[in-house]
């Protein structure tokens, strides 16, 4: 059996006394595209910042390429790692965040060697290369000297999106990618984010665009109140829910 | 996309033109007689001012001019320097260790840090030194060592406490108090997502600190350390009190025999004032320096006189750029 790209048991998180993740269970194989979907406050972004331990889980397990997030188990005893250790898994997995928080006082080019520089600690000659070779997949080969406030959000979007992968990630998480662009932008970054698809990228997104969860993904998994309702094949979830809840997010939104 | 944002532009004004002569109109401005009034007013005092400058004989311009460069005026604004540039230094140090350590999510460092700026902003600078200089009333031995183990260094406190130690320690801890506050300020102004994207892609706190969060929060930490800077300068005439022959000491002492005191004390008011005005010059261009973008920038002139033409404002010109961008 192949180790999935991400294995979730029993995920609990809560802020306080306010639970937001009662308890999520999920797979995603290599390869594989999961759209999270659902309302707001249902616990998706909180879920997908667990992942890469941005957020620390109160309970379960969660792994990433069998390896335990953000502790170490020993004798059936859980160790935090260090800040350092956690950088190291962090640096395996990309994330693109709604609001693309580029580094506003870096060029497009300086943003997207920083990472590869000081964490993989690739020569500047490589991690240039590799930046020209990425910007021109996502076609914004001579934008280099830009600084991100001059780009619009879609350029901003895609720069976000080769940032993460310069650091050759083996998973992409995906925080709303289009949810803060104009609409007639929004298309650019998902054929970037399709392309990446295409290429065998794993990747769980976290979206509104249901055309794009159709398309591309291969599991949609629709999660509200801190809950999965239900998940599977997107052409059964989207068209054909089984959960009463789900039909009727999705009466409102397809 | 070109298409689009042309479109936009042009909007359903601009294309129906409007003839050039209907838009320019022969109306009587606002007549400003309260502005005018205050001019006047301020010019004629400002002639009175002149006058008593120049005929009041008081002022004693020659012993002003025979002392302003004299040796000791000069020794004394060394010192004054020397102190302004070391304390600030030291006061900005501290005032970055600080700040994180108030930032710190260990909520010892964290109180630590608040202590700290609570006591020194709570008590004056003037109490403060004159307790440093005293302080061997209370530690008449200083030591180097573990707390109940060996001792490494041992001195006597008067030997090391010299005035310009503790003048240099007075200060600069006092500084440091609000520095603290100026750079916290600097790092909290940071939109949390820049960090958040620099830990998601592994960097550690130290690297997202040092590489991400510092250069960008000194933009705003540099405008309100210049102004310090400025502050500091003048505050170093409290040393006075400690024997130190800072500027204003050496003054002291000279018309403390010659009773030229107002001739003196416009000495080291030209020294300050000139001084201040150097450190402004340098703060403009300190903030010119880190503001993004040529286009945004203003000339000392338009600075000073507050005038800067509306044509040349930064988000218009900065929106202008974008669109050039976008297509």
């Amino acid at each position: 059996m192949i180790e999935p790209a991400l294995r979730v048991e029993a995920v609990r998180k809560s802020y306080g006394h306010v639970e937001v993740l009662k308890g999520i269970d999920m797979q995603v194989k290599p390869g594989e595209v999961a759209c999270l979907v659902g309302p707001s406050g249902s616990g998706k972004s909180t879920f997908l910042r667990c992942i890469n331990h941005l957020e620390k889980i109160n309970s379960g397990r969660l792994y990433v390429h069998g390896e335990l997030v953000g502790y170490q188990e020993k004798k059936g005893r859980l160790y935090e790692l260090s800040d350092r250790e956690v950088c190291r898994k962090r640096a395996e997995i990309g994330m693109v965040f709604q609001s693309f928080n580029l580094f506003q006082h870096m060029s497009v080019l300086e943003n997207i060697i920083e990472a590869p520089m000081k964490v993989l600690k690739t020569s500047k000659e490589e991690a240039v290369i590799y930046a020209r070779e990425l910007l021109e997949l996502v076609g914004l080969s001579g934008r280099e000297e830009s600084y991100p406030k001059q780009l619009s959000g879609g350029q901003q979007q895609r720069v976000a999106i080769t940032r993460a992968l310069a650091m050759r990630p083996k998973l992409m998480l995906f925080d709303e990618p289009t949810s803060a662009l104009d609409p007639e932008l929004v298309g650019e970054v998902l054929a970037a984010m399709q392309d990446l698809a295409n290429s065998g990228m794993t990747m769980i997104v976290v979206t509104h665009e249901m055309g794009f969860a159709r398309k591309v993904a291969d599991s949609v998994t629709f999660m509200d109140a801190g809950l999965i309702v239900e998940s599977g094949p997107p052409d059964q979830v989207l068209d054909n829910p089984q959960n009463e809840r789900t039909q009727s997010f999705f009466s409102k939104v397809l | 996309m070109t298409r689009l944002d042309s479109n936009k532009e042009q909007g359903p004004i601009s294309s129906t033109p409007v003839s050039s002569e209907a838009t320019i109109l022969n109306a009587v401005p606002i007549r400003h007689y309260g502005r005018w009034i205050a001019t006047i007013f301020l010019l004629l005092v400002a002639m009175v001012m002149v006058k008593s400058l120049i005929t009041n004989p008081r002022f004693r311009w020659g012993i002003v001019g025979d002392y302003i460069t004299s040796e000791p005026i000069l020794d004394g604004l060394r010192l004054t320097l020397i102190l302004t540039v070391v304390a600030q230094l030291i006061g900005i140090l501290i005032g970055i260790i600080l700040a994180i350590m108030r930032l710190s999510s260990n909520r010892v460092l964290a109180r630590a840090a608040w202590i700290y700026i609570w006591f020194f902003r709570g008590t004056p600078l003037l109490v403060q030194l004159i307790f440093w200089y005293n302080i061997s009333a209370l530690y008449p031995e200083i030591a180097i060592g573990i707390p109940f183990g060996p001792t490494f260094w041992q001195g006597n406190a008067n030997d090391l406490i010299t005035p310009f130690a503790v003048a240099i320690l007075g200060l600069a801890l006092n500084e440091g108090a609000y520095m603290a506050e100026i750079v916290r300020g600097g790092i909290v102004g940071i939109d949390h997502g820049q960090s958040e994207s620099a830990k998601a892609l592994g960097m550690t706190h130290m690297q997202t600190l040092r590489r991400i969060i510092l250069p960008q929060a000194v933009k705003v930490i540099i405008p309100p350390t210049g102004n310090q800077t400025i502050l500091m300068l003048k505050t170093t005439s409290l040393v006075s009190v400690l024997a130190l022959a800072d500027l204003l000491y050496t003054a002291q002492t000279i018309y403390a025999r010659t009773f030229e005191t107002m001739p003196l004390l416009t000495v080291v008011s030209l020294w300050y004032l000139g001084i201040t005005s150097v450190l402004t010059f340098g703060q403009f261009f300190l903030e010119r320096h880190f503001t993004e973008g040529k286009q945004d920038r203003i000339t000392f002139t338009q600075r000073i006189t507050g005038r800067v033409s509306m044509s040349k404002s930064g988000s218009e010109l900065g929106q202008a750029e974008r669109a050039k961008h976008n297509d």
